[in-house]
């Protein structure tokens, strides 16, 4: 596997150019402090009045304190841009260089986008996690086998960002862009995924939506492993969901790519 | 080497006419034209072979690059390099190839070129000590020395235009495509990239196809020209024989020990100019013998020399041609 001997190379230019883009990711970990409002918002409303979920859980200030540094955490870790690279590139030409190389594109993207996870993790996830230990550590899971599965519900969530972002970012092979349509999934993604909201707050009906579509398994699942709201055995059956919307979206995203190659005009030159 | 049978690309196009009103309706009813880019060219080319490809802008030559290189998949027609179909990009086919295009870069932008090059190592498997080796005649013939440790982005272009060549080059590509290499370059620069290109078709025996405005890039390097116009092949041939066929003439300059007079050397045959001491003729080349003589014999020349006519104006020449010919059938 020759991709395979690569990619210690792509992952090393791609953490250095992280270092060259720094500027921009002070911009990116300013634009994902939604959380941290969320945090305040609704601190300040369990204060007033009695915040009670589906499942008759009284949702007390520090509950929401551990949700929502528990939610930026795992935004910060399962975040991929890769739609907008796309888009970018295939106006500009450049995806012509990306595919010159005898070395899959979508493989460079996710590599590319992975890389640039530590220095966001390093720079602000301290903060976070000792924030959480120190002030909301009742919160947390103490079962060592739901934090043995957490890893891999934060990769199965990182899959699904990132091959939607691949799928949606193809299309604008055969559109002039496909930016709004990120949004759209995006502003679906705020509501459905627990970003803003515990999805525990919703009314049943919504709720039984919010299941079954793919944003629950970025944000949500993640979230619910770590402030303890699953047993091994009940987050079992929720990974392989989880694991089945990954398994879907890379098919679909790879279908969208392959059809949208034939169409791609290799603009520019 | 090259295989290209009766390729055609068509681009298909959203027209989108001008004013909020058009944008609107552009929502709904989306109207498209088709530009024929490349419609319908053959021409095949041997392992290690220099082959130029002329035309005017919009030609279609870099359409026909890319496909070459696999980027665009063909409206009809056939390609075959090697004995792959490039828009497969099978990972055997992109090792052996490579396409330069002198507006497009492959240089990551925040990085030295020194990083590009060990990414390219990496992505193409290159043993270490062929790395090395290379990398080092690479830098000696490109003069690239401290160049390859500065950021991208503050390079000056002709310095980037050779990180550019020295990046495509790492893995030894078999087949060079080179899309006007020397865009922008001043006129040493130009000749350092002409004798790099060259040499590096001698001495690695790699085929290599180059498009260019300028001619003395096609003069220098190419022994055969292949010229593409609105799509369709209208030359396939050596440079000479191209420029004998559209300027069957040469030029003579004739120096003259006095100023002469316009009445003096017209007879001699049409003159292109005429300023004191020097005239210069154009004459067909089975004229050429006959008024060199009868130049000699009447008039008092110290100095004569017969010449092609400059290739820039025999392509604008036979550029206006297919120009008026196509306004013609229209
Ligand atoms: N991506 C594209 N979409 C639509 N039309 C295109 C596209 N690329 C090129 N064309 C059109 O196809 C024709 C051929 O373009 P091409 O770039 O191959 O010309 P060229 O011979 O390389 O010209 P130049 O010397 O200016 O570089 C032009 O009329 C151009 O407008
Ligand atoms: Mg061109």
């Amino acid at each position: 596997m020759r991709a395979l001997k690569a990619l210690p190379a792509l992952m090393r230019v791609g953490f250095v150019e992280s270092l060259a883009y720094r500027a921009e990711m002070i911009v990116w970990v300013f634009a994902t402090t939604m959380p941290l409002v969320m945090m305040v918002l609704w601190t300040a409303v369990a204060e007033a009045v009695p915040v009670v979920g589906g499942g008759g859980k009284a949702w007390g200030s520090t509950a929401f304190i551990a949700y929502f540094l528990c939610v930026f955490t795992v935004r910060q870790l399962i975040s991929a841009w890769a739609c907008w690279e796309m888009n970018y590139e295939v106006r500009q030409g450049t995806l012509a260089m990306r595919l010159l190389r005898p070395i899959h594109p979508i493989l460079t993207y996710a590599v590319g986008n992975l890389a640039a996870l530590p220095l966001r993790a390093g720079v602000t996830l301290p903060v976070v996690v000792l924030l959480l230990l120190t002030q909301a550590r009742e919160h947390l899971t103490r079962d060592w086998r739901v934090w043995a599965l957490f890893p891999f519900a934060l990769f199965g969530g990182w899959l699904i960002t990132f091959f939607a972002n691949v799928a949606i970012g193809s299309l604008s092979l055969f559109m002039e862009s496909s930016v709004k349509l990120m949004e759209v999934w995006l502003a679906a993604f705020f509501v459905f995924s627990g970003y803003l909201f515990p999805l525990d707050l919703f009314p049943d009906w919504l709720s039984a939506i919010a299941r079954w579509l793919p944003f629950r398994y970025q944000i949500g699942l993640p979230v619910e492993l770590m402030t303890g709201v699953h047993t091994l055995e009940s987050a079992l059956p929720l990974l392989l969901q989880q694991w089945a919307w990954a398994g879907a979206l890379v098919v679909l995203a790879l279908s969208v790519w392959s059809f949208g190659l034939r169409r791609f005009q290799a603009y520019g030159g | 080497m090259i295989e290209v049978r009766n390729l055609t690309k068509h681009y298909r196009v959203h027209k989108r006419p001008p004013g909020l009103a058009a944008a609107v309706k552009s929502l709904f009813k989306r109207e498209y034209t088709t530009v024929k880019a490349v419609d319908g060219i053959t021409f095949a080319i041997k392992p290690g072979e220099r082959v130029g490809f002329l035309g005017p802008n919009g030609a279609g030559k870099t359409t026909t690059l890319k496909t070459l290189a696999g980027l665009l998949h063909p409206s009809s027609g056939e390609v075959r390099v090697d004995g792959h179909v490039p828009q497969k990009r099978e990972a055997e086919y992109l090792k052996k190839i490579m396409l330069v295009m002198g507006q497009k870069q492959q240089l990551l932008w925040d990085l030295p070129p020194a990083e590009t090059f060990e990414l390219n190592r990496a992505i193409y498997d290159v043993p270490r000590p062929d790395f090395v080796r290379r990398m080092k005649e690479l830098s000696e013939l490109l003069e690239l020395g401290d160049l390859v440790n500065k950021p991208t982005r503050q390079l000056s272009l002709g310095e980037r235009m050779k990180c550019e060549l020295a990046a495509a080059l790492v893995h030894g590509p078999k087949v060079l495509f080179l899309d006007e290499p020397t865009i922008g370059l001043d006129v040493s620069m130009q000749v350092v990239m002409r004798d790099f290109i060259r040499r590096y078709n001698e001495t690695t025996g790699a085929t290599l196809i180059l498009t260019s405005h300028y001619m003395d890039d096609v003069a220098a390097l190419c022994p055969r020209v292949i010229v593409i116009d609105k799509g369709t092949l209208s030359f396939d041939g050596a440079l000479d024989v191209l420029v004998k066929q559209v300027r069957p003439d040469k030029r003579v300059t004739l120096r003259f020990s006095q100023p002469v007079t316009l009445e003096q050397v017209t007879p001699l045959g049409q003159v292109v100019r005429c300023e004191g001491a020097q005239a210069v003729l154009q004459v067909s080349h089975d004229q050429v013998n006959a008024v060199v003589g009868r130049a000699l014999a009447s008039l008092p020349v110290v100095d004569l020399n017969v010449e092609n006519p400059p290739l820039e104006e025999v392509m604008s020449e036979l550029f206006s041609r297919s120009r008026a010919t196509r306004e013609q059938a229209a």
